[in-house]
């Protein structure tokens, strides 16, 4: 059934750039994408996602730049050449076919054989769980079997390229994290080279292999969701990524006897001496402090296995009881400091808090090229 | 890993052969909609000898001539007339139109379903047929051959595309503009003048445009309603019989002007007009 | 207080949509409802209000009739030109419904003829075609002829130039509604069946054509109704030379002086209107429409 050894394909932009008219959408983007990876496109509304997307389908050729499929630049190949498939954001699922017209119309083209065609389209619609709505139009569908149409649709042609542009956002809370684990098992399951657009970093998160970030035309990391997680390139990832948002705090950076001092206008904290020669062209500068909201905890609910540490103080602000977690707004003075803990631990507000911070978890950034040093 | 990549030249070729066709098909659209108006307004400015001159496709020499006898014939009368008759048929038929459309953009009631699509029908009715009987009720009235007569049987032509523009407008503005006012102390009608008409005022208007232009180019009904008082296009289809060429080009000229300028002003209002009124 | 009072404003309010509708209603009756019941009286009774097919008569075997040519030439004139203007008018949406650099500019062109009046393209054309026309200097200056064509004063050259001419003019309203109806399929339905490899023909054939019907349908009632009230174009043109309906209509008002005559005419094209959209709506309907869509 699969179409031999072309069925997957490595996926490569090389400085894409896109205009329309005044606006730039793309900036020069370049990503590789692997046989059978599954990489997310992640960033917010109007960072170009649907952009890059379209220029990798062949909806839109780009400014300037190539797009290759394997060892071919396909970059002014029509759409139906590129042996794609697609999920549309809006779904596309024709009106005025039925739910296995829709399915079987990619076949149909491509003149598979009538029993051939049947079978595959059985096939789609029972990994997808819409055996009984194929005789129906989509107008008589909702709009999570109607998403369920359409990604039916995408892979019954086994593609060599899926390409799918937020194909959940239309969906409610529940659906929607269902359907995440079907989609990443169907393509575990079929191992096609995968191209998954969100603005949802928690989708982002669990779907992707890898996940490239966007931001105003420009791709600010590619990465594995811990890398991006974990060693965040640069500030804008390091905002995007986690939630609550990480703490970003300016501090100068002192030398001390036995580490090295980052002084805010509100604490001080201490690094130990290892940190020397990595920070020592910025002795005397400012920088940008990331903490996690995660990676702080309050006296009493330190993890054993802690090894670098330091403590600020500050008194309650406000308190978000999440259940499983408690969200802590806390005043150092000029700042609001955000800690996430544990859902028992109730502090009051005008509390003084003691919190201890986790260094191996901290980031500095170059406050004018705003990229990670640490 | 450095694989080569191959460029298949075709593909490119493909892409700007395809662009070119493009450019050429709508290049001829647009020569075959366009070169008639510009010959017209060529011609009908042009020096009789050069025009009857066939080696001269272009001419020359210019010449007002023509255009000055029209309108000493009393196209500038019949042109007035035009204006006065398309102006109060805008006013009779918004007058009228609007409120219906108000009422089927925004409230429900038994009836309306039908009441629709009998106006849809309407819009098509071939109105010509009440201009004769108008006329014999337009003696008894003192109405025959006035302006007042002839705009108030383009009204009844216009109401039906004025009620559904309207409605389709007024539908355009979200009605919670409108209940957010109710709630800030305005009634009904203040409501809608005060917030929907605002806001509808950029439709609306070029749902006026629509209306003249209507009134404007409809010859049948005002031909049979007028025999001195007549519109421009009543009144040049009436001198026509007998006229010189150049009569009948500057009679073109003097009905298309305005047209150009109703495009080059309203042309992306009146695209969509289109195709709200007549789908 | 159980049995609470609803005000009187709020009991009327209920009405209010009818109190909008009623002017547009009362002025239908009286500028529609009440001239076609005349036109009828005008037709079909004398002055005492007795039954006579004297009108009847005379439109049919009254001096210089020209009845049953009107109602040939009418309807010949529909056959031809309608499924012309339907195609180019297609073929101008599909190709404006890409993406090209002057769209607006050149759409605006395009529309210009719905602009003016079916005289003033008759005045056009006639001075594109004449024995001096655009049309006729071209060709010669070009050698691709040595006589000028003449169109005018000669039947079957006449029926050509009113064809042109109800192309040029008309064509645009189909290309409207067309495109208008293009404009409402989103264009990922197509982009969706270029990605899974359809061809240029393929994508029309199965998704634009078949979404694009119910437009296509209203294009052709509405163009064909006004076909059957052709006159400005015929008149300016061929005057009765190609006798239309209309056009016999005109000429029995103005010239025969005779009311009744006229109104018959005009009846039969109002007939004739409601026959065909009567049939054209039987006959139509899309099978994803019937599907409650
Ligand atoms: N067809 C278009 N014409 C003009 N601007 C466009 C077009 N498509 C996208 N853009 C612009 O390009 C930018 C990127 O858009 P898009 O790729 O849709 O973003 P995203 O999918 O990340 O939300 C936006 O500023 C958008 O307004
Ligand atoms: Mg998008």
């Amino acid at each position: 059934m699969f179409m031999g050894d072309t069925y997957m394909v490595d996926v490569h932009l090389r400085g894409v750039v896109k205009r329309f008219g005044k606006t730039i959408a793309l900036r020069g983007i370049d990503l590789d994408i692997n046989d059978g990876e599954f990489v997310v496109l992640l960033g917010p509304s109007g960072c170009g996602k649907t952009t890059t997307l379209r220029i990798i389908a062949g909806l839109e050729k780009p400014t300037k730049g190539k797009v290759i499929f394997g060892n071919r630049e396909v970059t002014y190949l029509p759409p139906r050449e590129r042996n794609i498939s697609m999920v549309f954001q809006s779904y596309a699922v024709w009106p005025h076919m039925t739910v296995y017209d829709n399915i079987a119309f990619p076949l149909k083209i491509k003149k598979v054989p009538k029993e051939e065609i049947d079978k595959r389209v059985k096939w789609a619609a029972e990994l997808l769980q819409i055996s009984e709505l194929l005789n129906r139009y989509p107008h008589q569908l909702s709009g999570g079997q109607r998403q369920r149409v359409a990604v039916a649709r995408a892979i019954v042609v086994e593609p060599q390229v899926l390409l799918m542009d937020e194909p959940l956002s239309n969906l409610d809370a529940l659906l929607r994290v269902k359907m995440r684990s079907e989609i990443k098992k169907l393509q575990r399951r079929i191992k096609v080279t995968t191209i998954y657009v969100t603005h949802d970093q928690v989708e982002a998160m669990t779907m992707g292999d890898r996940i490239a970030v966007m931001s105003a035309g420009k791709i600010m990391q590619v990465g594995t969701p811990w890398e991006i997680y974990n060693k965040p390139a640069n500030v804008f990832v390091a905002g995007f990524i986690g939630s609550p948002q990480m703490n970003f705090i300016d501090v100068t950076i002192e030398e001390a006897q036995d580490g090295i001092n980052l002084i805010s206008s509100d604490f001080t904290i201490k690094l130990p001496q290892e940190y020397i020669s990595l920070l020592k062209d910025y002795v005397g500068k400012t920088m940008i402090l990331g903490i996690r909201p995660e990676h702080m905890y309050p006296i009493g609910y330190v993890p054993a296995s802690l090894q670098k540490k330091d403590k600020i103080k500050g008194i309650v602000d406000f308190v978000e009881a999440l259940g499983s977690d408690t969200i802590i707004h806390l005043n150092t003075g000029s700042k609001i400091i955000v800690v996430k803990t544990s859902g028992t631990y109730r502090p009051k507000i005008g509390e003084e808090l003691e919190i201890v911070i986790d260094l191996d978890k901290i980031h500095l950034f170059d406050k004018n090229t705003e990229k990670a040093i640490i | 890993m450095s694989r080569e990549v191959l460029v298949k030249k075709s593909d490119i070729v493909k892409y700007y052969l395809r662009k070119i066709i493009i450019a050429g098909l709508v290049a001829i659209a647009v020569t075959w909609v366009a070169l008639p108006f510009v010959m017209t307004i060529i011609y009908a400015l042009s020096d009789p000898d050069q025009y009857y001159d066939p080696h001269i496709v272009i001419p020359t020499r210019y010449t007002l001539e023509h255009i000055h006898k029209l309108i000493v014939l009393g196209a500038w009368n019949a042109t007035i007339n035009s204006v006065i008759v398309a102006v109060l048929t805008i006013l009779f038929s918004f007058a009228i139109g609007l409120p219906a459309g108000y009422a089927f953009a925004r409230y429900a009631f038994k009836g309306k379903d039908s009441l629709k699509l009998f106006i849809v029908a309407l819009r098509m009715f071939p109105m010509m047929v009440i201009a004769v009987p108008l006329l014999v009720l337009y003696f008894k009235l003192g109405l025959a051959d006035t302006l007042l007569g002839i705009a108030l049987a383009h009204t009844a032509m216009a109401l039906p595309f004025v009620i559904l523009i309207t409605s389709g407008i007024i539908a355009g503005v979200p009605v919670e503009y409108e209940e957010a006012g109710l709630v800030f102390g305005l009634n009904r009608i203040g409501a809608f003048f005060r917030i929907t008409l605002p806001l509808a005022l950029p439709g609306l208007a070029a749902a006026a445009i629509f209306t003249f232009i209507m009134s404007w180019n409809e010859v049948f009904i005002a031909a049979v309603l007028s025999f001195q008082n007549r519109t421009l296009p009543a009144f040049i289809l009436n001198l026509i019989g007998g006229a010189t060429d150049f009569i009948k080009f500057a009679g073109a000229f003097i009905m298309v002007i305005p047209a150009l300028v109703f495009v080059f002003v309203a042309g992306k209002y009146l695209v969509r007009m289109w195709g709200i009124t007549l789908k | 207080m159980p049995n609470e009072e609803i005000p009187t404003s709020v009991k009327l309010s209920k009405y209010t949509p009818y109190f909008l509708i009623l002017p547009t209603l009362a002025y239908m009756v009286f500028f529609i409802g009440y001239p076609l019941v005349q036109g009828i009286m005008l037709a079909f009774f004398d002055e005492k209000g007795r039954f006579t097919l004297e009108n009847v008569n005379y439109l049919l075997y009254g001096p210089g009739s020209l009845f049953w040519d009107a109602l040939k030439y009418t309807i010949l004139l529909a056959a031809v030109i309608i499924p012309i203007q339907v195609s180019i008018a297609f073929g101008l949406a599909l190709l404006f419904n890409l993406r090209f650099p002057g769209k607006n500019a050149s759409l605006y062109t395009v529309i210009l003829p719905l602009t003016i009046s079916d005289v003033a393209a008759g005045l056009i054309w006639y001075v594109m075609l004449g024995q001096y026309g655009f049309f006729n200097k071209i060709l010669m200056n070009l050698g691709i002829i040595s006589h000028p064509i003449i169109f005018f004063r000669i039947k079957d050259m006449e029926f050509i130039a009113i064809v042109i001419t109800e192309i040029w003019r008309a064509t645009a309203i189909v290309f409207i509604i067309i495109y208008a109806g293009l404009q409402m399929i989103s264009h990922e339905y197509y982009e969706a069946a270029e990605v899974f490899g359809a061809t240029t023909w393929q994508r029309f054939r199965y998704i634009v054509f078949p979404l694009l019907l119910p437009s296509l349908q209203a294009a052709l009632i509405i163009r064909t109704l006004f076909a059957f009230q052709i006159f400005g174009v015929v008149w300016t043109l061929a005057g009765r030379d190609i006798p239309v309906l209309a056009g016999e209509a005109y000429y029995a008002q103005t010239e025969l002086l005779r009311p009744g005559v006229a109104s018959l005419y005009a009846l039969i094209i109002a007939g004739l209107s409601i026959a065909v959209g009567a049939l054209y709506i039987k006959f139509f309907k899309a099978k994803y429409l019937e599907a409650g869509m």
